[in-house]
């Protein structure tokens, strides 16, 4: 049986946020916002992964781990999320109509590499991609992707195949959806979001180690520092590219996630009523700004314009120089209290 | 970021969908736009593409001059690593460097050749014929 399903599709920069954003206004959480759900989730973060090597380059990433915004901002707002993965193509297949069938929209994981819609330039063999199935017609998925403008829709091989991408983080046919979601009080809603500040800031100023949170930042500058030496002018080169398509790709909001945790920090301020936080805001504006900055100035360098030690240099110092921005925006947060 | 300084250069978006930026409206307060592209991030893809495209060109010569095999040329081309074909095949990583070596992919069987050739998503024919 064919049945189609009422879900208001939405376009966010990030396609988790997006998701989870949608199925919980669905469920009857209006007040959720793009920035809300990334705020809550704590996805702000930055890691830099040595050794690890991402489409040939490094791996360094501007947000927490995929699928932890949606299950870490449920959690504080009372909602259970209900997930369920696959080694069978069939059972996989089976409950996705199920869930249909009951008028049940859900979110899944995919792999891009597969998915028609997408430009041909992106389709990488990345599988934490995020989508809404929310009906079928005519033997056709009826899909909200967060990341395009309208709803589209997939074939039953290509979903498939989508949902049964290999490689780092396959999806494994990965379906959810929250469950018993119960109206939230203001209160409590800010009581969530200055638990979710703090462990934010928890992340990035205490996580042992020197790749994670803030100290990361650093890394990287002290890496570019020997990537010319190292690898020679051209593969340094793309190296910083790589650092750029995953800050600014599609799906960051822009500067790395910043702009979108400044916009959680005005939100926040406007529903806590804690003026702090307005300052705190403009503090990642510009830490965003700085990142783009960083992003035009390695762009000088993998556009062949520039390639000498000294402006690898210069990338190095301005990563530090917004290392230092954001640990002492982060330490603010860290003191802030309800 | 102001809402007027957002880029708009058309890039591999057009005509798909648009980039949603979140930018600061005339109040200072936050708002979302959308954006076509920007040219830093459309120059560092098309350089990812530009190795990756001389990457495929060094594999097909490489088969061509029969120091490689076909596998080899269609692990670049579908933008593979081992880890990845290990993944799709279900073969171990040192199996698949075992048939990058033109003698041995020869003799592979038909039921391990339509399994490469599943994985990228191409014919056996074409697998199997591909000469650079």
């Amino acid at each position: 049986m064919d049945k189609s399903l009422p879900y208001n599709h939405i376009q966010t920069a990030h396609c988790e946020n997006g998701v989870a954003t949608g199925l919980l206004r669905h469920h009857g959480l209006e007040f959720m916002t793009e920035p809300l759900m990334f705020g809550l989730g704590s996805g702000i973060f930055y890691i830099h992964i040595p050794f690890l090597m991402v489409n040939g380059g490094p791996a360094v990433s501007y947000r927490s781990m995929p699928g932890w915004i949606f299950s870490r901002a449920s959690k504080l707002l009372g909602v259970k999320v209900n997930r369920k993965k696959f080694n069978s193509e069939k059972e996989a297949y089976d409950y996705l109509n199920k869930q249909i069938q009951l008028g049940n929209p859900v979110g899944c994981q995919v792999g891009v590499y597969n998915l028609p819609y997408f430009p041909a330039e992106y389709r990488f063999h990345f599988n934490a991609h995020n989508l809404v199935v929310y009906g079928k017609e005519n033997g056709l998925y009826l899909v909200s992707d967060p990341v395009m403008e309208t709803v589209t829709t997939l074939t039953e091989e290509d979903m498939l195949k989508v949902r049964f991408a290999k490689g780092p983080l396959a999806p494994k046919g990965h379906v959810y959806y929250p469950e018993d979601v119960k109206q939230v009080s203001k209160e409590q809603l800010q009581k969530a979001i200055y638990k979710a500040i703090n462990r934010s800031a928890f992340e990035m100023i205490h996580i042992p180690g020197p790749i994670a949170g803030v100290d990361g930042i650093n890394y990287t500058a002290r890496q570019i520092r020997k990537w010319r030496d190292k690898l020679g002018p051209r593969k340094a080169g793309l190296y910083l590219g790589q650092i750029v398509r995953m800050q600014e790709e599609i799906g960051t909001g822009g500067g790395g996630f910043r702009f979108l945790y400044a916009a959680f920090l005005e939100q926040a301020a406007d529903i806590t009523g804690n003026q702090k936080l307005i300052s705190l805001s403009d503090e990642f504006t510009k830490a965003g700004d700085l990142w783009r900055a960083s992003a035009i100035n390695m762009g000088r360098i993998f556009k062949g314009r520039l390639n000498e030690q000294k402006d690898f240099l210069e990338c190095a110092d301005m990563l530090d120089n917004i290392a230092a921005i954001e640990r002492a925006a982060f330490k603010e947060l860290r003191k802030i209290k309800m | 970021m102001k809402k007027e300084d957002l880029p708009q250069d058309p890039s591999a978006l057009v005509g798909v969908t648009r980039d949603v930026c979140y930018v600061k409206d005339k109040d200072g307060k936050y708002t979302t736009d959308l954006s076509i592209g920007w040219d830093v991030k459309k120059q560092a893809l098309d350089n990812a593409w530009e190795d990756i495209n001389e990457r495929i060109a060094e594999a097909a010569i490489k088969v061509k001059n029969g120091e490689i095999s076909p596998i080899y040329y269609f692990m670049e081309k579908k933008l593979m690593d081992l880890p990845l074909l290990a993944g799709y095949t279900g073969f171990w990583q040192w199996t698949i460097k075992r048939h990058f070596k033109p003698e041995v992919f020869k003799r592979l069987s038909e039921s391990r050749l339509q399994t490469y050739a599943k994985a990228f998503d191409v014919s056996v024919d074409e697998l199997k014929n591909f000469n650079g």
